[in-house]
Parts: structure tokens; C-alpha cells; sequence
């Protein structure tokens, strides 16, 4: 990344959605459909960490897989330093690839357990014909280095490695192209956390030498907190609020993103017995397609007017965005 | 009627392969009072599993045995009874809760139905009144409109009411201790939190004894009086939860503490203090202090002597560590 383009926007997502056919019995009859990215915008600098987390089942990897063209969406469009992704013939978008790449959470699933280290990590490289043999080696060897495995490991199998020498492994791969987006789903849910931290650490390190740009996908506040320069906060398919994380953390305004900070572990005694919370019992509430905000049937503040219209996502102070009536005044 | 609640002397349990025999849990002892609620943290393969499993005279063997050491619940050595008597304590006074609820309900049977059978199998109670308490159970553990979810097959339910009706399957005949195996690990926070809650409000009703064993510390700093620290097998540390996270004294406890984001000791670092390396594996353990490896304070005698053994250095608060030796 040049550094002149820092700040400027990378990618840029436009009311992007995602739906799955539901099938019903024995005829195959579509009896619904899951709408699992639903009616997406937002955007993506260069040289930043958007965090992007929700409960499970809201729609974030099929996100990161729709923006990667791992699958079609079904409307929208994916603009790319201002190129549509989607007009892309399949040749014009192996080029794009490269550019992206992925991280997933299983750092065991996501490896090819029949090919030696080095080939995973330089699979990138031999499909797009970078160098020579010998060239690509000598770059498999050199990331293996940045990110702290040795180089003579390139031999070996990925079932001879720890969870977090894996989870490196798909790192270095992801690198090899010198990718500028790297969307990261969950990459450390799978790991112990003493290993989590020595992680962390790599993909901050990462980012500030070779100015990589995030989408990092998480369940975990805590770890979302501490690596994203903004946050957006996803249910049922849609962005509901959307700040730097300093301004989402300290100032949460949508009443499922004061749930969530709400039910974070707090990791010190004094301070979990003094707040002892309460947390409703309830449970994630269906979905009621009336055409009205998806978190009314769960949200303790709801108006009439939230059963039946959606709010749109809007700016109520410089770069804090949030989809709710309670604050359209 | 002195003794305390359970207590866990010596423990030893192998498991035995062509490669030899690793001991998973090595030398445990510990101790819970009635009504108690004791954390257990330690990173994967530590053997927090298989430590509770053997309360639970749940070992598999072969390839596993427990090889030596006691367990004493009211006193009476759960190791030395006939399994029939085992029988009779395990789900009545002592019940477990796993981590993915899938594995411990049975598919093929209605939620009632699993629970009833638990209710017939301790208590002498006639079917209707089964059904009643199953009924109570239910909504106690938070499952809205009991009623109608009682007839549902475990996977007709998200993994949040799986995991509360494993809770009330745990709870049914009041059992003295509940052993919580990563009850939440599976499940969102908000979900999490609604079911560290439950846990708590259940030992206030009941007043049982919780064993809550995660990877979590926040969840412990959360929930937990008292915290044990394992690693390859050992404890390491233990300590009231107040003094573990505001003093806490193993090399490795800290170095756990500075790895997780938005704790107290790494608040505001723009990087985390990781510890470095990873956890050896039980059958190429360092000689000495099994952390030494890892740790950025291992002098000589930590490579050249045994590993200590756990050191009170307060009252309740105790370590395996050389650094607190005289
Ligand atoms: N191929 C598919 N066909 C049908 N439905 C799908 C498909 N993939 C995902 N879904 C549905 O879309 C919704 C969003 O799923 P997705 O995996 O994106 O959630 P997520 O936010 O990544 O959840 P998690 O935190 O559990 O990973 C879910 O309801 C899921 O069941
Ligand atoms: N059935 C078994 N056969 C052989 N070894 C086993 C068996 N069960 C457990 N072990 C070994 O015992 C050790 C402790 O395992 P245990 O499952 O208790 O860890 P844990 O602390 O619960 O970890 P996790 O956080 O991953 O659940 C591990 O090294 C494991 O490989
Ligand atoms: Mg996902
Ligand atoms: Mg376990």
C-alpha cells in the first residue's frame, strides 16, 4: 500500500444481500428463504481493522465469503478502489484474488493435510506463476520467517504442528500474494490463549509493516476491541451500528449493541460483582418478516412504529452510525 | 458431617498407549466446601476433562485408569465403592453438564422424556408427578413457554435451550454438586451470560456446589470464589478469585492474565504479553518445573531440581513456584 492511499476507501459494499433458497420436503419446494446478508452498506479503508462481529448465525462469513465471490450475491454491488467486482469475467477476478485473501477459524479444516507445509504456503504463488521454483521457495522460506516459524518446517506435514503454528501456516499462505485485504473469519477461536496473544500480535504486526487492511470477523469483544479501528455490529443480516471502536465501546447506542458489551466477561472480580447484572432471559426471538426492525421482537425499548418499519442505518454524530428509531429525532 | 464436600487427594489418571503412559492428571488434590463455587482454568490439554470425569467415575478404561490418589465425597472414597453406589451418586448427588449438549442428550428421545427418566431412575416419584416437575424444571432453567417445548427432540432446539435443558437435566434430583464442564464455550456471549446467571441463581436456590471448569478467565472472574490453575496436570496455583487476578503469583497465571485482551493486566497495551511457546506435550516434559520452558524467570535449580511442590504464601493462596521459596 502506498501510503498516500491510507484512509482512502478499499472496498465498498452497496446495500449488498445475500439469500438462501429454504427447501421443504420431498419435492425440493422452496417453502422461504434465509436472508442472510440483508441490505449491507459499508466501507473498508485502506490500512484499517473493521471489526465486525454479531451472534452466531447473523450473516458474517457468508459476508466475507460473498465479498471474496466464494459465492454470488444475490443483489447489491462490491466496489473495489472503486471498480465493481461483480461485472468481473472469472479470469478478471483470479486477478482480483489475489488481492484477497482469507483466514478461516478451523486452522486444522483449512489445510490440506497430503501437502507439506511449503507447498500450502506457496500454492498462491505456483498458480499465478510468480518466479521460479527456486524463487518461490525462497519466498515460502521468508514468510514462513515473518510469521515465526522456522524455515526447515517447510517439509513437514500440517498434522506435526501445534493449533497456533497452523493457524501461522494459513497466515503465511494468506500473505504470499501480497494480498492488501485480508478478511479474517474467527481466526482464533480455535486457539489456546496464551497462542491467541502470540497471534494477535502477528496480525497487528502485520498490518502496520506491510499496511494490510482487515475485515476481522468475531464472536469476541474483548479481542475485537483490541485489534479493530472501528467495529460494526451485525443482526440478522444487517448492520445496526457502526464507530470507532473507542466510540462504539464507550458510547453504544443501539440497544443490541449495549446487550452485547452488556454480556462481556469482564476478567476482574471486584468490578463483575459490583455491576452483577441481570440479563433477560430471552432468547434470540424469531424472525418476524413484517417488514419491521429484525431486533424489535428482542428489544426492551420498542416502539409500535419499530413492529412496523425498519429504520434505515444513519449518521447521529461524525462516524457513529446506527439503524434505530430511538435516536431519529 | 465434618468432611468437607469433596475432596480430591493425590489424583493420578493415565491414559496408556504404544507411546506410554501420560499421565493427564498428575498429583491433583483439592478441596470444595458445600455450597462453594470453584473455578478450574488451564489451556487445552491440561486435563480438566479427565479430572472431572474421574469424580465422575467416568474414565474409560481401557486406555485410561486412575493409578493412585483419593476422592472423597462426604467423606466417602468414591474410588473404593461398588459401582452400584457409584451409580446411585452420580446424577443424583453429583451431576455433570458438558460442553456440547448434542453428545449428552439422546437424539432420539423428547426433551420430557430425558429428563423423566433421570427424575424415575433417583427419586421414586409416579409419572404424573415426573412430568410436573420436568414441567418446573423447564421453566425454571429459563425456557420460555415450557409447555410446548417439552415435547421437542434436542435438535429442534438452538444450542442455548440444548444447553438449559441439560442444566435442568443436571439439577432435577437437587444434586449436591454440579461439575460444569465449558457449559457456555459453544455459545454466543449474551447467551453465555444469561446461562453463567442461571448457574449462579441455582446455587443461591439450592445451595449446591459448582465446579465450573473453562479456558475462560473471564468467566471465572465473573462467577468463581475460589480458582485453580492447571497446567500438564498439576495444579499450579489456587487462590480466592479477588487475589488470583489481583496478585497473581505463577509466572504462568500472570503470563495467562497479560494474554487476554480487556483484562486488568493488559488494559490499554497497544500489545499483548504473550507467553511464548506452547504447552509440551505429556509424553516430552521438561525436566524440573514444567513451565520452565516458557518462563522468562527460570533460574538453574527451576531445570536441575524437581518441580516444587504447591507453596502456601498466604492464607488460601497457594503456587508451585520456586520465585516464592523462602
Ligand atoms: N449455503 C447455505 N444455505 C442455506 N443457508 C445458509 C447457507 N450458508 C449460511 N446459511 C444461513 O445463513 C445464515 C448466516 O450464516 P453465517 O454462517 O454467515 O453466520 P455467522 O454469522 O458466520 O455465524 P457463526 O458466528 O456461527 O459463524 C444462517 O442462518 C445460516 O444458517
Ligand atoms: N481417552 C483418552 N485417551 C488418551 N488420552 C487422553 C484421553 N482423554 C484425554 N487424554 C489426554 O489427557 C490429557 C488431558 O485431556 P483433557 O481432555 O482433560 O484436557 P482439558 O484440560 O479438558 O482440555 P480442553 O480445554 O481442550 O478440553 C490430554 O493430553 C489428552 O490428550
Ligand atoms: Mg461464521
Ligand atoms: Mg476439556
Amino acid at each position: 500500500m502506498d501510503m498516500a492511499d491510507r484512509g482512502k476507501e478499499l472496498l465498498v459494499l452497496q446495500n449488498l444481500k445475500k439469500h438462501y433458497p429454504v427447501t421443504r420436503g420431498f419435492l425440493m419446494r422452496q417453502a422461504g428463504v434465509v436472508r442472510a446478508v440483508d441490505g449491507v452498506d459499508l466501507s473498508i479503508s485502506m490500512g484499517e481493522a473493521l471489526g465486525l462481529v454479531g451472534e452466531s448465525g447473523c450473516g458474517k462469513s457468508t459476508l466475507g465469503r460473498v465479498i471474496l465471490r466464494l459465492e454470488e450475491p444475490t443483489s447489491g454491488d462490491i466496489l473495489y478502489r472503486g471498480d465493481s467486482l461483480l461485472g468481473l469475467s472469472r479470469k478478471e477476478m483470479l486477478a482480483f484474488r489475489r488481492r484477497m485473501q482469507i483466514i478461516f477459524q478451523d486452522p486444522y479444516a483449512s489445510l490440506n493435510p497430503r501437502l507439506t507445509v511449503g507447498r500450502i504456503i506457496g500454492e498462491g504463488l505456483a498458480i499465478h506463476k510468480v518466479g521460479s521454483p527456486a524463487q518461490r521457495m525462497e519466498r515460502v522460506r521468508s514468510l514462513m520467517e515473518v510469521v515465526g516459524l522456522r524455515p526447515e518446517y517447510a517439509s513437514q506435514y500440517p498434522h506435526e504442528f501445534s493449533g497456533g503454528q497452523r493457524q501461522r501456516i494459513g497466515i503465511a499462505r494468506a500473505l504470499a500474494l501480497h494480498p492488501e485485504l485480508i478478511i479474517c473469519d474467527e481466526p482464533l477461536s480455535a486457539l489456546d490463549v496464551s497462542i491467541q496473544a502470540q497471534v494477535i500480535n502477528l496480525l497487528q504486526d502485520l498490518k502496520e509493516e506491510h499496511g494490510l487492511t482487515y475485515l476481522f470477523i468475531s464472536h469476541d469483544l474483548s479481542v475485537v476491541r483490541h485489534i479493530s479501528d472501528r467495529v460494526a455490529v451485525m443482526y440478522l443480516g444487517s448492520i445496526l451500528e457502526l464507530a470507532d471502536k473507542s466510540e462504539l465501546f464507550d458510547h453504544p447506542l443501539h440497544p443490541y449493541t449495549r446487550e452485547l458489551l452488556r454480556a462481556i466477561p469482564l476478567a476482574d472480580p471486584r468490578e463483575a460483582r459490583s455491576r452483577r447484572r441481570r440479563h433477560g432471559s430471552g432468547l434470540p426471538a424469531e424472525d418476524p418478516a413484517s417488514g419491521g426492525c429484525r431486533f424489535a421482537p428482542r428489544c426492551s425499548q420498542a416502539l409500535s412504529r419499530c413492529r412496523k418499519e425498519a429504520p434505515m442505518l444513519r449518521e447521529i454524530s461524525a462516524r457513529h452510525w446506527v439503524k434505530c428509531f430511538l435516536y431519529n429525532s | 458431617m465434618n468432611a468437607p464436600l469433596l475432596e480430591i487427594k493425590n489424583l493420578q489418571t493415565h491414559f496408556f498407549s504404544e507411546r506410554g503412559a501420560a499421565r493427564a492428571v498428575d498429583g491433583v488434590s483439592l478441596i470444595m466446601e458445600r455450597g462453594s463455587f470453584l473455578g478450574i482454568v488451564g489451556e487445552s490439554g491440561c486435563g480438566k476433562t479427565v479430572m472431572a470425569l474421574s469424580v465422575m467415575g467416568l474414565i474409560q478404561s481401557p486406555p485410561g485408569r486412575i493409578a493412585g490418589g483419593e476422592i472423597l465425597f462426604e467423606g466417602r472414597n468414591l474410588l473404593a465403592l461398588p459401582p452400584d453406589e457409584i451409580r446411585a451418586i452420580r446424577g443424583k448427588e453429583i451431576s455433570m453438564i458438558f460442553q456440547e449438549p448434542m453428545t449428552s442428550l439422546n437424539p432420539v428421545f423428547r426433551v420430557q422424556d430425558q429428563i423423566i427418566e433421570v427424575l424415575e431412575q433417583h427419586r421414586k416419584v409416579s409419572r404424573k408427578a415426573a412430568i410436573e416437575a420436568t414441567r418446573k424444571l423447564l421453566h425454571q432453567v429459563g425456557i420460555p413457554s415450557a409447555e410446548e417445548h417439552m415435547r421437542d427432540y434436542p435438535h429442534q432446539m438452538s444450542g442455548g435451550m440444548r444447553q438449559r435443558v441439560m442444566i435442568a437435566m443436571a439439577i432435577a434430583c437437587e444434586p449436591k454438586l454440579i461439575i460444569a464442564d465449558e457449559p457456555t464455550t459453544a455459545l454466543d456471549v449474551t447467551i453465555q451470560a444469561q446461562i453463567l446467571d442461571l448457574l449462579q441463581e441455582l446455587r443461591e436456590v439450592y445451595r449446591c456446589a459448582v465446579m465450573l471448569i473453562t479456558h475462560d478467565l473471564g468467566i471465572v472472574a465473573e462467577v468463581a470464589d475460589r480458582v485453580v490453575v492447571m497446567y500438564t496436570g498439576r495444579i499450579v496455583e489456587e487462590a480466592p478469585v479477588v487475589d488470583l487476578f489481583e496478585k497473581p503469583l505463577h509466572p504462568y497465571t500472570q503470563g495467562l492474565m497479560r494474554s487476554i485482551p480487556g483484562s486488568r493486566a493488559s488494559r490499554g497495551k497497544k500489545r499483548l504479553e504473550a507467553i511464548s511457546g506452547v504447552v509440551p506435550s505429556l509424553f516430552d516434559l521438561p525436566r524440573g518445573c514444567r513451565f520452565n520452558t516458557r518462563c522468562t524467570y527460570a533460574f538453574e535449580r527451576c531445570f536441575v531440581e524437581p518441580e516444587p511442590e504447591l507453596l502456601t504464601v498466604e492464607k488460601g493462596h497457594s503456587v508451585r513456584c520456586r520465585l516464592y521459596e523462602g
